[in-house]
């Protein structure tokens, strides 16, 4: 039998209350060697608080040489920013 | 997107990231750098492991495990880079194993005594920093991110190294004796780590172009050299090179030709401990066989279940 194994992606939480965070992969047949894995390579230094490991298969992408036209929607849409606005003499900040 | 294009988003420092369109050229030089990168980390663990169980004290063997697996860490951020290029992990082991793919010289070299543990983490490791720390910018993304991840690791490499120097240095006669061998014998294959002279490196030019590498081989053999030779200095121990002295002028330190000749003798597979080396990996390659099949059949099994 050819041994081949799944790549997991890995996501890092660095403390609560912050977002998971990529930082790489690793190769395990099953989702707790991922952890493990994951546990051993990304975070020998306490580098987190929670982990989230996903078959590199499931994560669906667009696609680089489409990235003008995926993101042209927003492009013409400068309302959407605040310093688009004029704000008065003298009103302050909300 | 033609080469032209790929060459204007180098040149205002983009990154390249995998699905991004990139020259074959570029891709092969990368799988090529980055995989030769991979297995000296994964290759340099071994010189080191064969002293964790001959470390004169339970502190100086924690951290000496401590940096062998911080290596083996590193090794594994490597070939992930690697792999984004779409080769496998398998065909790089596969490369390592038939001789097609390097790694760094400098492990071919034997560690003899403890003061070849300080003198590795002085010298090999600071060069290898010094190489790393001008690769953060590197424009390929995952090479990049690996080696921020890597020198933040990385500095207490070399760290603990010049402690050990600075120990022996200042410890009885026979200590420092034994620390200045061990400078003596891999002050001339740390420089070499750097590679060949700019003018004799022939892939030098399409690296810089891409910005794959942002300095010269001479470039940071110099930046290396000029911190290393006061670090000798401060603990009373003689780099072994009577060419070796300050250049006013030029800033820097100017020192003696590297005999090339045992750097390709090295590098072309002639070296102390290249056998041995490779040996090693594939024994231990082979003897894991087992263990990867069964957690395999393991997982096939539980997703019946």
């Amino acid at each position: 039998m050819t041994y081949k194994s799944d790549i997991w992606e890995v996501f890092i939480q660095s403390k609560n209350g912050l977002a998971h965070k990529h930082v790489g992969n690793v190769h395990a047949s099953d989702k707790k060697m991922a952890l493990d894995n994951a546990r051993d390579l990304y975070t020998r230094r306490n580098e987190g608080s929670c982990i989230w490991v996903v078959k590199t298969s499931h994560i669906v992408s667009s696609e680089s040489e489409d990235s003008e036209s995926f993101f042209d929607p927003a492009n013409d849409k400068v309302y959407r920013h605040p310093t688009f606005y004029k704000m008065p003499d003298g009103a302050k900040h909300i | 997107m033609s080469e032209k294009l790929f060459q204007e988003k180098i040149d205002s420092e983009k990154k390249i990231e995998p699905k991004d369109w990139m020259p074959e050229k570029y891709r092969q030089h990368l799988i090529r750098q980055i995989s030769q990168h991979a297995h000296s980390e994964i290759i340099g663990m071994q010189p080191e492991g064969q002293w964790i169980n001959r470390a004169p004290s339970l502190r100086a063997k924690m951290i000496l495990l401590a940096k062998v697996q911080d290596e083996a860490g590193h090794g594994l951020y490597l070939y992930s880079a690697c792999e984004t290029l779409g080769i496998s992990r398998k065909e790089l082991i596969n490369q390592l194993h038939e001789e097609r793919a390097k790694y760094s010289s400098i492990f071919n070299y034997p560690t003899l005594n403890w003061a070849d543990m300080g003198a590795i983490g002085w010298l090999v490791d600071g060069a290898a920093i010094v190489n790393q720390v001008s690769l953060q910018r590197t424009s390929y993304g995952p090479y990049s991110r690996g080696m921020i991840k890597i020198c933040k690791e990385e500095s207490f490499h070399q760290r603990q190294g010049y402690e050990i120097m600075a120990e022996m240095a200042n410890g009885t006669k026979e200590q420092k004796a034994m620390a200045q061998d061990a400078l003596n014998r891999f002050w001339w294959p740390s420089i070499m780590m750097f590679g060949p002279h700019d003018a004799d490196s022939p892939r030098t030019g399409n690296a810089m172009k891409w910005k794959i590498k942002r300095q010269t081989n001479d470039e940071l053999r110099q930046s290396f050299i000029d911190k290393t030779v006061p670090q000798a200095q401060v603990i009373g121990l003689t780099i072994p090179d009577p060419d070796l002295k300050w250049n006013e002028q030029r800033g820097h330190y100017d020192f003696g030709e590297i005999d090339w000749k045992e750097f390709w003798n090295v590098v072309n597979g002639n070296g102390p401990c290249n056998k041995e080396r490779l040996d090693h990996h594939k024994r231990a390659h082979n003897e894991g066989r087992w263990v990867r099949e069964a957690a395999k059949v393991y997982a096939e099994k539980n997703k019946l279940n």
